[in-house]
């Protein structure tokens, strides 16, 4: 079946032919490898899209039932040239090593500064728990988003 | 596989109806592990994240399509820190309270909630109407309720007089994103009543009656009653070994969590 | 060698600074390859039919029913593999595809290849196979009894019939856990039309890779290559070939390029796993502390296939002591073959699982003497100019233990329960625990490892500088699983020839030689050494070529005068030297273990912070304090990064982590029920550096990859003990352990 919906603000056109899931069509169909697909069971993070304004893991998004909806993938946030605070932060940290739980990292920590522009180290812990990272053990990422959170408004 | 997008209540109602045999779809944070792992592959889903009908909170109902991210701020206070703890904050902000229902895994956190309120869970199909189950008829078994295969969860509906004194908590061998070894809540009303509610240690979720008989006649409960009140909450329960855990620490984690709300109740 | 580096401005970005990672830029905007990520026009997709019994006979096997759904293009068996019908680390005993007898659940015996991954996966399904069941052995122990081992060593140092007057004795299991990188295994394969073909697989060491692989294609080495990928994490379990020979295979016999990727559970059992153990140790000591004998049983589950157990078992046996004096040891260590899922390289290789017997073991001794864990630990501390305690091999480099020891005591421990908040609590926001259901324990974990490998392994690293007009060039077939090695390697270039363009080109093994393996802490020291080494002969000839005294990026100078430019150096064609690094040579013990098998060492130390609910056994890790024995820092926010991520490891493997197999078979393939630290549930590490320069190695820098996952896990399972007063003797430690039901 067509389902049209807008990802990073275009529209866009997927062939899905059943159960696939948003991850899957992101992958392989539409372009966008960025989204990772390290469980598939929604824990951990990997996949974590912005769709109709909530922070949700992709690879639970059933392709099907995406029509008319509105997605932010990280290839959406940010770009080679300008980065937007969160991925320079991560950057600037060494909170990047193998990289593969990153897109995840850098979407969620942009919905949570979206409505949280100051958010408390807690705060931070908590809003990234479903953020699986097997290399940094956190520590360069939290470093990373607390001196954000510091910083002016 | 088809695909079916009502956008109200009866044009659900109709989908289920002239196709009973179809899956349910809201957050998906269910049915797509499933899916995902080719363990279940559905030739039609009627996807009911978008119908906003279900998706309303109205004093004492609580629609089924309702997020758990939305009930993390609920004005009852055990379901709000309950609602907290479900998975993560991606599950929170697609799962709902109509498919933990749904899907009644003896794990289900909302569920051990619903059973201390004595909440009513309210189906409907098109050609029977609605009707209002009690928690405990609904929950028949391991991830087995009694609705009917033409039906569709609407909402959990709460008692007029559920106890504003009530706590939760949940014991998982992670801090975050865990399925529940024990999970709880107790609440206690004005006339110093108790109800246990208890997850993950029985087939469905229970309460424990004979630990609330023993606060019932004594509503002021000493030290020496409230051991008595654990060890009757650990006799009640009927929790396996699995993975996850022993039957003996579920029996043991069981009495220590009710106590220790219960004791918070006390102290409110 | 001509005159040093100068007083010009230093360039940017060189030793002992943290530059950017020149892959940082891809990696948080979603652009960056990985192996999962690759695409090739035409390419079809392979899956694997893998065993679904541990032990097992095939006594029918019929693909035509795969090969009859549209979109399958081939299946392949055994029979299809034309070359040595196997493979392995150490020896090649792990069949292609498993043929008559299946030995471990998963084991591969057949993949799809089709148009699409979902009709691959109909292809599977469809195969027509018979199993007649098998007996599996599972039990470790019965397998040493059976014999059914791939090694078994023996240490004897000193005069094991003396005695101390104060004894300690223990039983100790590790569960089995796995590296769970967050990037599954993936590839892709591409017929080069020649008969030849080009792998593109996550590997932590291509050329090993490749070594395993042609001889089972029947093909001339310089037909297969093996290209380094960007890959999502390793710790071991890209170490051995998983995908790598069917993908090969898949192409040739289709001549189009073929992927695969396992998802996770797949991955699960598509590659080793950590050997779960159980030790047996008595330790004595005289009544000031001071050790006089250690006697250690050691057994490692193997699993089915050998992998690189041969080498995994030797470092539980010479660390089974850890860094400390003792003139009279006794190891018997063996690693058996079972039906039980293979094992193989993790992050600590060995001495992880010895690590947390010999820590118990000291704490129990400490209590037995009335002395403090530190206390009793400094006291017997092994140092440089030392006899290793197991080996006996004479510490030659700088052995800092009393040093790091001493540093950690005086680190400050870390501030009273803040009991505000319930995430600072044990059970987090499942609001199980109030403040005063909580007793706090504080644990230590000192430990030794091997830098490199050992018992004259022939370890070297190839390494090619090309210094262009642009820049300099470092040619390599290292393996960066995200560590940071690309990092070191530009600021190890940079600082010998002073020029900050530096690229670091991944080559596949036709182009360059072995840059041996991305483990055993070794990169750092041997990539990093060749890169120093070949940098300063490759500045040492230009500069001779030209009279010059000073090379920058501008180009050479002589007392002060640019005298050359980069360009014209590079004009006739671009400078260029290889160079082959080895560490100090490695021996083979005799048959009593001794001797001298290991190049370097690193010690660690670590104290942890744990607040225990001891009621219902939930655990919160406070703080981690670790002291590190670095030689020198080379890059301090990556060498941080690796001691936060390594402690999460060993945090993991004390408290959540373990692949739970009953009867071979694993039951948590997946991440609901294989738990990971999250970022609630990880600590404040704190880090000091000890820097005493090894002897060799780039300006005398020692590995940290490994240590913090050796000392980290001791340290926490040592806190809960002191919390709960229980001998606690397995990890992962679990709630029902800890109340004692």
């Amino acid at each position: 079946m067509i389902v049209t919906f807008t990802v990073n603000g275009e529209s866009r056109v997927a062939n899905v032919a059943g159960d696939e899931s948003l991850l899957t069509v992101l992958r392989e169909q539409l372009g966008l490898p960025g989204s990772k697909n390290a469980c598939e069971q929604g824990e951990c993070g990997s996949c974590s899209v912005i769709m109709d304004g909530a922070l949700v893991t992709s690879c639970l998004v059933m392709a099907a039932d995406c029509e008319g909806s509105d997605v932010t993938t990280v290839e959406g946030i940010g770009n080679d040239r300008e980065l937007n605070a969160i991925q320079q932060a991560l950057l600037d940290h060494g909170a990047v090593q193998c990289g593969f739980c990153t897109p995840g990292f850098v979407v969620a920590a942009t919905h949570l500064f979206d409505y949280n522009p100051h958010p408390t180290s807690d705060e931070i812990k908590e809003a990234l728990s479903g953020n699986i990272c097997r290399c940094t053990g956190y520590g360069a990422i939290l470093r990373g988003l607390e001196e954000l959170a510091e910083g002016s408004a | 596989m088809e695909i079916t997008r009502p956008r109200s209540i009866s044009e659900a109602l109709d989908a289920r109806a002239e196709d009973p045999g179809a899956d349910l779809l809201a957050g998906g944070t269910d049915l797509m592990v499933e899916v995902n792992f080719g363990h279940r592959k559905p030739n039609h889903v009627i996807a009911l994240r978008k119908v906003e009908e279900l998706a309303q909170i109205q004093d004492n109902r609580i629609g089924a399509g309702v997020t758990w991210a939305r009930l993390e701020h609920s004005r009852h206070r055990a379901l709000a820190e309950l609602a907290r703890t479900i998975g993560s904050p991606q599950i929170r902000a697609a799962g709902t309270i109509g498919g933990n229902i749904g899907t009644a895994s003896p794990a289900g956190d909302g569920l051990p909630w619903l059973a201390a309120m004595d909440a009513e869970i309210e189906v409907a199909s098109r050609d029977r109407g609605t009707r209002r189950i009690p928690w405990n008829e609904f929950f028949t078994g391991v991830k087995q309720t009694a609705l009917e295969p033409d039906e569709v969860i609407l909402a959990a509906v709460l008692p007029d007089d559920v106890p504003e004194n009530q706590f939760f908590a949940k014991i998982g061998q992670r801090t975050a994103m865990v399925i529940s070894t024990v999970a709880a809540v107790v609440a206690r009303d004005n006339g110093g009543r108790v109800r246990v509610g208890l997850a993950s240690v029985a087939p469905t979720p229970i309460r424990a009656t004979r630990a609330e008989a023993l606060i019932a006649d004594n509503p002021d409960p000493s030290e020496t009653v409230l051991d008595e009140f654990a060890r009757a909450v650990s006799e009640e329960v009927s929790p396996i070994t699995d993975h996850r855990s022993t039957e003996a620490y579920r029996r043991h984690a069981a009495g220590v969590l009710a106590r220790r709300l219960l004791e918070r109740c006390l102290a409110s | 060698m001509t005159a040093g580096l100068t007083t010009k401005k230093r360039v940017r970005g060189g030793v002992g600074e943290s530059p950017q990672r020149i892959d940082g830029i891809p990696k948080v905007t979603g652009n960056f390859a990985y192996a999962s990520d690759l695409y090739a026009t035409g390419m079809l997709w392979g899956a694997t039919l893998r065993s679904p019994h541990p032990h097992a006979r095939i006594v029918k096997l019929d693909t035509s029913p795969a090969l009859a759904i549209g979109g399958v293009v081939t299946v392949l068996t055994q029979d299809d593999v034309p070359g040595r019908d196997g493979f392995g680390m150490h020896v090649p005993d792990q069949p292609v595809f498993a043929y008559g007898e299946c030995n471990y659940w998963g084991e591969p015996i057949a993949v799809v290849v089709a148009s699409d991954l979902p009709t691959a996966k109909l292809g599977v399904e469809a195969i027509d196979i018979e199993y007649e069941l098998l007996e599996p052995l599972t039990d470790m122990e019965e397998a040493d009894r059976l014999d059914s081992q791939t090694r078994r060593m023996k240490i004897r140092r000193g005069d094991l019939t003396v005695s101390g007057e104060v004894v300690a004795e223990g039983y100790y299991e590790v569960g089995q856990q796995d590296q769970a990188p967050l990037g599954n295994e993936a590839g892709l394969a591409i017929p080069d039309g020649e008969g030849g073909v080009d792998l593109f697989a996550v590997s932590q060491w291509v050329h090993s890779d490749h070594m395993q692989i042609f001889p089972c294609l029947d093909l001339e080495p310089e037909q297969v290559r093996c290209h380094p990928v960007g890959m999502g994490g390793a710790f071991g379990a890209r170490e051995d070939v998983s995908m790598h020979i069917h993908l090969c295979l898949a192409a040739l016999r289709t001549g189009r390029p073929v992927k695969m990727v396992y998802d996770r559970a797949e991955s699960f059992v598509g590659h080793v796993h950590r050997h779960p153990a159980r030790m047996w140790y008595r330790h004595e000591a005289d009544r000031s502390g001071k050790l006089v004998k250690v006697e250690a049983r050691v057994i490692l589950d193997g699993g089915a296939y050998e992998s690189s157990s041969n080498a995994v078992i030797a470092n539980a046996a010479y660390f089974a002591v850890g860094p400390y004096k003792c003139d009279n040891v006794s190891v018997d260590a063996v690693v058996v073959r079972t039906n039980n899922p293979p094992a193989g390289a993790m992050r600590g290789f060995g001495g992880v699982q010895t690590a947390y017997a010999h820590e118990a073991q000291m704490d129990l001794l400490g209590a037995e003497v009335g002395l403090e864990p530190l206390q009793i630990r400094r006291i017997n501390a092994l140092g440089s100019g030392d006899q290793m305690n197991t080996s006996g091999q004479l510490i030659e480099g700088p052995l800092p233990t009393t040093e790091l020891i001493d540093e950690l005591a005086a680190m400050p421990l870390a501030g009273p329960l803040d009991s505000t908040d319930p995430r600072h609590l044990p059970g987090g926001t499942g609001l199980t625990t109030d403040p005063r259901h909580v007793r706090r324990g504080i644990g230590y974990g000192v430990t030794i490892k091997n830098l490199a490998f050992s018992e004259a392994f022939d370890d070297y690293t190839d390494v090619r500088i090309v210094l262009t007009p642009m820049g300099v060039e470092v040619h390599t077939a290292a393996c960066e699983v995200g560590q940071g090695m690309v990092t070191v390697i530009q600021q190890l270039a940079r600082e010998v020839l002073q020029i900050e363009q530096v690229a670091v080109v991944w080559a596949d093994t036709s182009e360059i030689g072995s840059a041996g393996s991305t483990s055993a802490s070794r990169q750092s020291q041997m990539t990093g050494g060749a890169t120093y080494q070949c940098a300063v002969e490759l500045r040492d000839q230009i500069l001779s070529e030209y009279g010059g005294d000073e090379l920058t990026g501008d180009g050479i100078w002589k007392d002060g005068q640019l005298v050359v430019t980069l360009a014209e150096v590079c004009a006739l064609r671009p400078p260029t030297h290889e160079l082959r690094y080895r560490h100090p040579e490695t021996f083979v013990t005799d048959e009593n273990g001794q001797g001298s098998p290991h190049p370097a060492w690193a010690v660690a130390a670590h104290r942890a912070v744990v607040d225990v609910d001891p009621e219902l056994g939930l655990i919160k890790v406070v703080q981690i304090d670790a002291v590190h024995d670095v030689g020198r820092l080379l890059n301090p926010v990556a060498a941080l990064g690796q001691v936060e991520g390594g402690t999460a490891q060993g945090i993991g493997l004390a408290t959540l982590e373990e692949l739970v197999v009953v009867d071979g078979v694993i039951k948590n393939a997946n991440f609901t029920d294989y738990l990971l630290p999250t970022f609630l549930d990880m600590p404040h590490v704190e880090v000091r550096w000890v820097e005493e320069p090894e002897r060799w190695g780039p300006l005398g820098a020692k590995g940290i990859g490994e240590p913090p996952t050796i000392s980290s896990g001791p340290a926490v399972a040592a806190a809960i003990r002191d919390a709960v007063g229980r001998h606690l003797h397995r990890v992962p430690v679990l709630p029902q352990h800890i109340v004692g039901v």
